[in-house]
């Protein structure tokens, strides 16, 4: 699954009559990995940093796949094609990342390597991200739960010593951002909307509030890297705050989920809901072992 | 919900093309207010890099010329050759004439 050859045609369209008229579409494109020194950064243990990208690749990786869930289902044809952009930003995220993981941690799997042949326990992503869609309320808290604590997350990471992770959370902020705005917009929307949409954010807000916290628990990898998420709670909290407040939805006061001795989605501990996901995600490339496209 | 649905207003989607000079008219869609007429916009019609701004506006705020009119409108400039700027040589280095 290449993308040398689009980038290539892409950018080779440059300026002047017969670059851009070539194309209906606009043209421009540019890979943001493309120059970034791919060594691993002095200084950091490649394991580490390996597991860390994981972590974040299958956040965005499996969050992805719920949103594409949504193709067909979704209450509005624009909200169809909204919702796959949103997935599709993750699902590049996602590439980088797990191709990160794969390069680091020394045993040469590719980014498909990673998200086709992997068991449940072998993936990483907070359990937030896994849960079934339920209703679109339910999407739009999804939606402004994670885009909110990963923008924030990314806004750190853009000064990170490793050049890939930089690059990915450079381009992730501004596209996060857009993930941000367009939850917000319709958590107000439906939260100051009509009864039955302030009912349903509400279900969806109390449903999915405790799941949050999972964001912001430290693991080892995390703590020994110096990107404790614990540092992300406070300014989240307080976005998320303001956007409820606007939406005229409490602030649900729940406690965090459990962990199971523990351990949660970071340490391979996934929900019922995983397992499902996972077959559908792997179904086509396990079908079809080796096959290109 | 269809009845509901049906009632979204119209929206017309404008796009100023990347180096381009002038909002082009691209598209419609439906929207509940004008924010979500934006954001629609953006993800309907600037997902392969076409634009760089975006005017959304109601499709009942436009008021449109009628194929009725299309004669007395526009068949009067028809012979006036004389107005187009063809009729002396462009430096080469002036861009968008």
């Amino acid at each position: 699954m290449s993308d040398d050859h689009v980038y290539l045609s892409l950018t080779e369209a440059g300026p002047g009559p017969e670059g851009e008229a070539r194309w209906a579409y606009g043209t421009g494109f540019a890979d943001p990995l493309l120059g970034v020194d791919a060594a691993a950064p002095k200084g950091i243990d490649p394991a580490d940093l390996a597991a860390y990208c994981l972590m974040l690749g299958d956040d965005v990786l499996v969050l992805s796949q719920r949103l594409i869930q949504w193709i067909t289902r979704a209450p509005e044809l624009e909200e169809e094609v909204a919702l796959a952009n949103l997935g599709l930003d993750l699902l590049g995220q996602a590439r980088r990342l797990l191709t990160r993981a794969g390069q680091l941690d020394g045993s040469g799997r590719g980014e498909d390597e990673l998200a086709y042949w992997r068991e449940e326990s072998a993936y990483r992503n907070v359990r937030l991200v896994e849960l079934e869609n339920g209703d679109f309320a339910q999407c739009v808290v999804r939606l402004l739960l994670f885009a909110t604590a990963r923008e924030e997350l990314y806004r750190r990471l853009v000064g990170h010593a490793d050049p890939v992770l930089s690059a990915v959370a450079a381009l992730g902020v501004k596209e996060l951002a857009y993930h941000r705005e367009y939850a917000s917009s319709w958590a107000v929307r439906l939260g100051d909307g009509t009864e039955e949409s302030h009912r349903r954010m509400r279900a969806a807000l109390d449903a999915l509030w405790p799941w949050l916290e999972e964001l912001f628990t430290p693991h080892e990898v995390e703590l020994r890297l110096g990107v404790d998420p614990l540092q992300l709670r406070e300014p989240v909290l307080a976005s998320l705050e303001q956007v409820l407040a606007e939406a005229t939805l409490p602030v649900p006061d729940l406690p965090g989920r459990a962990y199971v001795n523990g351990r949660a989605g970071r340490h391979g501990v996934h929900t019922e809901a995983m397992g499902p996901l996972l077959a559908e995600l792997q179904v086509v490339a396990r079908a079809h072992p080796g096959a290109t496209w | 919900m269809s009845g509901e649905r049906a009632s979204w207003p119209l929206y017309e989607v404008f796009v100023r093309p990347r180096r381009g000079l002038n909002h082009v008219h691209v598209g419609s869609l439906h929207a509940a207010d004008d924010k979500m007429a934006l954001l629609a916009a953006r993800d309907l019609y600037t997902r392969r890099n076409e634009g760089v701004s975006l005017w959304v506006v109601r499709s009942d705020a436009i008021t449109a010329s009628s194929p009725d009119e299309q004669d007395p409108f526009f068949a009067p400039s028809g012979d006036k050759v004389y107005r187009h700027p063809t009729f002396y040589p462009i430096p080469e280095d002036v861009p968008h004439i």
